[in-house]
């Protein structure tokens, strides 16, 4: 067999499409961050709860009622959604007017109580279920065996981060969302119903954290805290490469790489180029010093 | 002493002397000292929270790094090093004081929300650190730490005697943190806190001064960590965890951000209300803790002492 570096190719190229999928969850995390920040200036704690909320509604929906992957995949969003639009409309909508700091203490508060309720129910232990049969199996590509399903949530999470990049920034929706992030209330005096479209906006934020959960469920177990550690990964994804990048991918790479190579530190690598970064440039690798 | 008595008025002292009163004889009328201790502990904790929050505007979401590594440094110092309390104590101190320069210079590159998200990365970072680590003893944490023998003469096994060297250790901090508010350099800390530009136009260089303020946080929040392993004889996982970041900053929302009674107050009623909830609502205590925290940033934000103020000056005002 290949080596490089005295590791086995096929384990190196194998850990490194699972960092590139847990990369497309980073990336797909923090542009829900990122578009819900955008409008509503609210750093969503409670994102990791919703990823996990997603994937307890497929897994429940598959398991219980027998439903589909596919409109699982469909049903897991709409629910978090709904979910999402109902916390902005009760109690998110009383703090826009105050300093950012409660708006992220408040959904910090949301997270313990969601993940607590979970916890209750089920547990710390791991449900899981498996691929659509569509997606079971693997295909050879000479040089590594991909299976099927890691293959097809790297590519959609592409498509959906693409697509949500489109929606923002090259339609009219997409306009009227930056107008109002820049003054809600001229918008609202062209008569765009402002107070709407931020709970749209905050339900669409969190159906994307519930797409992702119910994409994950598959490859890692559904536990009711798989949201609260990675939402801390994501955060310092953001703080590294700004809100909404597509930088994830590439630190699920470095991670699946350091998994291979010096696996004691495959935790905390994210956090470790976090610091480098702020020491060298202190507003992220993108950003521009205000 | 006529520093105590700027900001604080005379309700507010005789209300200061009827709570150390209190705290003096309740060990006598059956309250148990070691629980007023423990809470004792997280009062230091939140008033170092809240010396950064509250007078210097920083929401750090990282502090039980200091706190609980702080914890195991006293631990080990004390178990393997057979140090005498009061040099573990200072030895924790020294080593949250570092950790809070280290993490501080880092996390003041950014401002506001950005500030919260890298202390509360960089904290998890060490979590991670402290569970590896040799010295720590990985998820068990550090068990039966003797308390050892104050400066080598006076034995702290003794509940009453541990209690009352508690009370003492906040009292002394209690009276460093009014100092460190009411100095020159805590008036620059309030200026930074209202208006950060204008503070750097008048030419302050308000790095300096935050990275500051970090540390003397930190090294307070380590004090207090440091002090738990006294009273409970243990330093454990639980302590760096995150969740226990989220739990100081819920004491001192709670008790009342910027006031200076606010994060004890807080401190007591958490730590009383796990200690209650945990033998009637078991499992359920972390949600309980959610609703008061979404209830506390909805509702209620001044928090407990900083109603009591606002009532207190609205009747002064009708007077």
């Amino acid at each position: 067999m290949t080596e490089i570096f005295g590791v086995p190719i096929q384990a190196l190229f194998g850990q490194l499409m699972l960092g590139l999928v847990n990369g497309s969850f980073y990336a797909m995390l923090s542009l829900g961050l990122a578009v819900i920040f955008g409008l509503l200036g609210v750093v969503n704690f409670a994102h990791g709860a919703l990823y996990m909320l997603g994937a307890y509604v497929a897994w429940f929906s598959m398991d219980r009622w027998g439903v589909s992957y596919w409109w699982a995949l469909l049903l897991g969003p709409l629910v978090v959604g709904l979910v999402g639009a109902l916390l902005e409309r009760t109690l998110l909508k009383r703090l826009y007017k105050l300093d950012p700091l409660y708006g992220l203490l408040l959904t910090f508060g949301l997270a313990l109580i969601i993940q607590g309720v979970f916890q209750q129910y089920y547990g710390s232990s791991g449900q899981s279920y498996s691929a659509p049969e569509q997606l079971s199996g693997a295909t050879n590509l000479g040089f590594m065996i991909l299976p099927n399903y890691r293959g097809f949530v790297v590519a959609a999470s592409l498509v959906i981060c693409f697509g949500t990049w489109f929606l923002i920034e090259r339609t009219q929706l997409g306009a009227l969302l930056r107008a109002g992030t820049e003054n809600p209330a001229l918008v609202q005096a062209f008569g765009v119903n402002v107070p709407l479209m931020v709970t749209l906006t905050y339900a669409g934020g969190a159906a994307l954290a519930g797409l992702a959960g119910v994409m994950a469920a598959p490859v890692i177990q559904v536990t009711p805290l798989m949201g609260s550690n990675l939402i801390i990964v994501v955060f310092a994804v953001v703080v590294i490469g700004g809100m909404g990048s597509i930088i994830g991918l590439v630190l699920g790479l470095l991670e699946g790489l350091t998994r291979v190579f010096y696996p004691e530190a495959s935790n905390v690598v994210v956090f470790f180029i976090m610091a480098i970064v702020l020491m060298i440039r202190p507003a992220g690798l993108f950003g521009r010093e205000k | 002493m006529s520093w105590l008595g700027q900001g604080v008025d005379r309700a507010g002292k005789i209300a200061w002397i009827v709570a150390l009163a209190l705290l003096v004889i309740a060990p006598f009328v059956g309250v148990y000292p070691i629980f007023i201790a423990q809470a004792l502990c997280f009062a230091i904790f939140a008033m170092a929270f809240n010396l950064l929050l509250g007078y210097t505007g920083l929401l750090s979401f990282g502090h039980a790094a200091f706190f609980g590594g702080a914890a195991y440094v006293t631990a080990w110092l004390l178990q393997e090093k057979h140090l005498t309390p009061e040099l573990a104590l200072l030895g924790g101190v020294a080593a949250a004081g570092l950790t809070g320069l280290v993490i501080g210079a880092i996390a003041i590159r950014r401002q506001g929300i950005y500030f919260a998200m890298v202390t509360l990365a960089l904290a998890y970072m060490l979590s991670f650190f402290f569970l590896e680590a040799s010295f720590t003893g990985g998820e068990n944490g550090i068990q039966g730490v003797e308390r050892g023998k104050l400066f080598g003469l006076f034995s702290l096994e003794g509940d009453l005697a541990m209690y009352f060297f508690a009370l003492a250790v906040f009292v002394a901090v209690f009276l460093l943190v009014l100092r460190i508010v009411h100095s020159p350099y805590g008036q620059v800390l309030k200026a930074i806190r209202e208006n950060e530009p204008r503070a750097i136009s008048l030419g302050y260089n308000v790095d300096r001064y935050k990275l500051l303020a970090f540390v003397l946080s930190a090294s307070i929040a380590g004090l207090g960590g440091a002090l738990k392993v006294l009273v409970l004889h243990l330093a454990t996982l639980q302590d760096v965890r995150w969740e226990q970041s989220g739990e100081v900053i819920l004491m001192t929302l709670l008790g009342g951000l910027g006031t200076f009674a606010g994060p004890v107050v807080g401190a007591f009623t958490v730590v009383g209300l796990q200690n209650y909830l945990s033998d009637r609502a078991g499992s359920w205590t972390g949600v309980i803790i959610g609703c008061i925290f979404v209830a506390c940033v909805v509702a209620f934000r001044k928090g407990v002492v900083g109603e009591l103020l606002a009532w207190h000056k609205r009747r002064a005002k009708k007077a």
